[in-house]
């Protein structure tokens, strides 16, 4: 259900273009993609070719510009299409913003430009083999020498390891730094080597070619940003992330919806002037999309309104707020998934006919378990201790 | 007991620092010496608790713990303003 938003041209220009790549190349291999668990190659060729990957670098570096609002509508609107291709953009995305917002050093600056010249794709290597799944934790650490840093990390998880141009990956400081205390390092090919460790066989999200790796890299130690990633995390990378994740979930939610209005309106047109019994159902499919909508809005105004404040983004209110809307949104397109299905039937459990909602239920139910809601709620629950903020 | 000896005998207990505190200085950065965000939660609670203050949300900020000095000034700060 569209909404119609004050936008300006450039925004229009953005979600133009996305909706191109979403309706003419990811969606219509979104199946395949699934059923294969492969990655979206001709979505992200579509998405080099309209410079999407770096709408969200400044002007200045080569790219665009785009706000977080922008940046979270184009993911939308892929998700509706084709949430693995969705998701990658996100997480390229989020790398982005680390790098555009914390990466000082000349070499980091140029690089911002080579991704916008040559739309390179990033990803990260956050979780390591050992940690418990706690990304503010780090084992390995980064050894530097002569001007030159070495890395080595058992990453359990790097999303699009393979096919991604570099990757951010998190290590302690160095050899004495306690566990916390964490950097974040570019690694580039060909001074990044991986070794992937076992298959990515998921039961949704299989698009995005999620496998663990070793990772072994070597490069100029101005790679390393030199903000503490305590920092880049809190201020740029966990409100990014679970913006973009929720524009995600958001488009997986809208998709359903969709389905679910064509069903009952064709079901309406059988039989003008009867309301047809599911009608009611949509109608409070309608409510919680709406709740869904605005939960995401209300988000990206609050971090965009904070952005140029790190102290106010370091903050322990802001920090709940953000974990909030992760958790809000990631239980909400389970509910609207879910209550899409109610309303199909047995078309929307058919994985053959056009109401089939099978994809978007098992890529919705992904939504809650990357990073843990369980694990967020226990972060939120300690912060809440020392909270004043008003409710 | 000095405020800054309280606040040290506090971090101690409830920072889980990797070091011994006795080796830092008042400058230093406990994040840096692997002080958590959910330690310094409970570096928080026991500094309210003992000096009978609450943090205002403004300085529920990293900057208002990286350091024995900023949690000093922090406690000065509220307990000033609480003298009638």
């Amino acid at each position: 259900m569209s909404r119609s938003r004050p936008s300006g041209t450039l925004k229009a220009d953005f979600v133009e273009r996305a909706a191109r790549v979403a309706e003419e190349v990811a969606g219509p291999a979104a199946d395949d993609v699934d059923r294969k668990a492969r990655f979206p190659s001709e979505a992200f060729d579509a998405l080099r070719d309209e410079r999407l990957l770096s709408a969200l670098i400044p002007i200045e570096l080569g790219g665009e510009g785009a706000t977080i609002r922008q940046i979270a509508d184009v993911t939308m609107v892929l998700a509706r299409h084709c949430a693995s291709t969705a998701m990658i953009y996100a997480m390229h995305q989020m790398q982005v913003s680390c790098v555009v917002r914390h990466g000082r050093s000349a070499l980091l600056r140029s690089f911002i430009r080579e991704v916008a010249e040559g739309q390179l794709l990033l990803a990260s290597a956050t979780t390591e083999l050992g940690v418990g799944g706690d990304v503010r934790t780090s084992i390995c650490a980064v050894q530097r020498e002569g001007g030159r840093f070495h890395l080595e990390k058992h990453a359990p998880v790097i999303s699009y390891g393979e096919q991604a141009d570099a990757i951010l990956a998190t290590a302690r400081r160095d050899h004495a730094s306690p566990p916390s205390d964490q950097v974040l390092v570019l690694c580039r090919r060909p001074g990044l080597v991986l070794e992937q460790i076992g298959h990515w066989d998921t039961l949704g999200f299989r698009g995005t070619c999620s496998p663990g790796f070793k990772l072994n890299a070597d490069g100029d130690a101005d790679a390393v940003l030199d903000h503490p990633f305590a920092d880049i995390s809190s201020q740029t990378m966990l409100p990014v992330s679970h913006v973009l994740w929720s524009s995600v979930w958001l488009g997986i939610a809208t998709a359903a919806v969709e389905r679910a209005r064509r069903y009952v309106q064709a079901e309406a047109r059988k039989q003008p002037g009867v309301t047809p019994p599911a009608a009611l159902r949509l109608a409070e499919l309608a409510v919680v999309h709406q709740q869904m909508q605005e939960t995401i809005a209300g988000g990206i105004r609050r971090y965009e309104e904070l952005l140029d404040d790190p102290g106010a983004l370091g903050a322990v209110g802001f920090a709940i707020a953000m974990n909030t809307l992760k958790v809000s949104s990631s239980q909400l397109v389970v509910e609207i998934v879910t209550a899409a299905l109610r309303i199909c039937g047995i078309a929307g459990y058919r994985d053959d006919g056009p109401f089939g909602l099978g994809r978007l239920l098992r890529d919705a139910h992904g939504a809650s378990l990357m990073v843990n809601n369980d694990r967020i709620l226990g972060n939120n629950a300690q912060m809440l201790l020392v909270s004043r903020e008003e409710l | 007991m000095t405020q800054r000896d309280t606040v040290r005998r506090i971090i101690a207990d409830h920072a889980k620092l990797p070091v011994d505190v006795t080796t830092l200085d008042d400058a230093d950065d406990l994040f840096r010496a692997g002080m958590t965000s959910h330690a310094s939660v409970n570096v928080m609670l026991a500094l309210e608790e003992e000096f009978d203050i609450e943090f205002p949300e403004a300085m529920l900020r990293k900057a208002t713990f990286e350091s024995v000095d900023a949690i000093s000034d922090a406690i000065s700060e509220l307990l000033e303003l609480s003298v009638p």
